[in-house]
């Protein structure tokens, strides 16, 4: 049990570790360019939102198996298959989360509008000056929201995980699969104990996001 | 090329969405030049080209740099101006100390200002370690004046910096203007559409009207003010006005000269554009 724990909070930790290095250019991007083609782009990053998580498991085990052209590179370093590891979960986790991380992301880069990049730009910081010491500490709030939505969110994926991971002990048995596999056993007193910590975790998740919310709303100037 | 120690030549025109501005500036780089006009006739948007925020085909030397040609474009952040815009838009993040260290920790030029006289100058002791969420407007609009200060500019450009004030904190913040006037040698582009502020501040103005600018005239020229109040006493303001426009001053700026006269305010010598 402390096992499956310990690895969900891990595969949770580093995908929003990865997924908000990943996410800062993207929604850098979409928040600032001018490109008529960008919402095209935006929509991509949204897919994970509506498409069921099943087929994203589905293309994700194509894409990281024995025979795809994308594993190809792996080859000369002994890895043939990413399908059924901890590193392809990752990998699921990451483009399963990725609207979750740019959204909030970009609407904070999007709030803080042209003028700070103005001032600083008159006060001599370059454009990449301005992006790490004005548009960074600007948008704090929307990397925190980012980075509660994205753990919070690898932590009860349940159908990506199951297709690319299929629940493996110590390599990819995740909570939301232990659950599903305690139900199908008709051992209900444990299924019950991780649902309860289940939700208790996901009422905290709502509970600080409302709670940060109403302190940048109040902050703003 | 074309050098002009001591002088802002500016030319600007061209189209910015809907928007023609033709538009010239070539005043001495010293005291305070005004930019008059209605709001919408281009004159922050004028100022925004010669900050490089705002890009317009032309050409732009000040004290024979050149900063715009045909052939460069010096970005905003390699321009050695100080911009202070009409809202102060402060940094957010930073407290008031940190708002004014920004550009004083990234110039590279001699260091001419320090810290302690921005201070003392706008007043701002007490408040050097607050939010800046937590000042008032004027507070606000001089630590946005002091921060422009700190970042060593070789020109002043504000924006309508009282605009956004009330009438009292207007009259707080205005003494701490005159003071930048007197106590510094910085050459300030100032852009107002309020006479008195003009007439209060000025040494000299340019008038904008729909984009395009008239000849520079010299505020501080009391002897010519007080020929035109009493030409104005003796013949009055329909006559006068013929007068001026006879002598080839724009009848728009005539307007503004006897308007001026009429409310007390000091008038203003037509010049040659400062030649």
């Amino acid at each position: 049990m402390g096992e499956i724990i310990w690895l969900t909070v891990k595969l949770a930790g580093i995908t929003t570790v990865l997924l908000l290095i990943l996410a800062t250019p993207v929604a850098w991007w979409l928040a600032r360019s001018q490109a008529w083609w960008k919402e095209i782009v935006g929509a991509v990053v949204a897919l994970p939102i509506v498409l069921p998580p099943t087929v994203l498991g589905f293309y994700l085990l194509l894409a990281l198996g024995p025979d795809s052209p994308l594993m190809a590179p792996l080859q000369p370093f002994g890895i043939r298959t990413l399908a059924f590891t901890f590193e392809g979960l990752v990998i699921g986790s990451i483009i399963y989360s990725l609207p979750f991380a740019v959204q909030p992301i970009r609407n904070a880069f999007q709030a803080i509008g042209e003028r700070p990049f103005e001032v600083a730009a008159t006060l001599r910081a370059s454009p990449m000056d301005a992006f790490f010491s004005v548009a960074l500490p600007l948008a704090r709030p929307g990397f925190l929201v980012a980075a509660i939505l994205t753990f919070a969110h690898t932590i009860g994926e349940f159908g990506v995980v199951l297709m690319i991971g299929g629940g493996i002990p110590g390599e990819t048995e995740v909570l939301s699969i232990e659950i599903y596999r305690l139900v199908e056993a008709l051992e209900w007193d444990k299924a019950h104990q991780l649902a309860g910590l289940l939700l208790v975790f996901a009422f905290a998740v709502m509970l600080s996001l409302l709670l940060i919310e109403r302190r940048t709303g109040r902050l703003r100037p | 090329m074309s050098r002009a120690p001591g002088r802002i030549e500016a030319r600007f025109s061209g189209r910015l969405g809907d928007f023609t501005l033709d538009a010239e500036i070539n005043a001495p780089a010293a005291g305070v030049t005004v930019l008059f006009g209605p709001s919408g006739c281009g004159k922050t948007t004028l100022l925004r080209c010669v900050a490089g925020l705002e890009r317009l085909p032309g050409r732009l030397v000040v004290e024979g740099e050149v900063w715009q040609d045909e052939a460069r474009f010096l970005p905003a952040h390699q321009r050695p101006v100080g911009y202070v815009f009409q809202e102060a838009s402060l940094l957010a993040h930073l407290s008031v100390r940190r708002n004014l260290l920004f550009g004083f920790q990234r110039t590279r030029d001699e260091q001419r200002i320090n810290l302690d006289q921005v201070v003392a100058l706008l007043g701002l002791e007490h408040l050097l370690e607050r939010g800046v969420a937590r000042l008032s407007g004027g507070e606000r609009q001089r630590v946005a004046i002091g921060r422009a200060l700190l970042s060593q500019p070789r020109l002043l450009l504000m924006d309508e910096p009282l605009a956004s004030l009330d009438r009292a904190r207007k009259a707080e913040v205005l003494p701490y203007l005159e003071r930048l006037h007197s106590d510094l040698a910085i050459p300030i582009l100032y852009v107002t559409h309020d006479p008195a502020e003009a007439a209060r501040l000025g040494d000299r103005q340019i008038t904008l009207s729909e984009g395009r600018t008239g000849p520079v005239i010299d505020t501080r020229d009391e002897a010519q003010g007080a020929r035109l109040a009493a030409r104005l006493a003796e013949v009055g303001p329909e006559r006068l006005f013929e007068d001026l426009c006879a002598t080839g001053v724009p009848p728009e700026l005539a307007q503004l000269t006897l308007a001026a006269l009429l409310a007390g305010l000091p008038p203003w010598r037509i010049s040659d554009g400062g030649r």
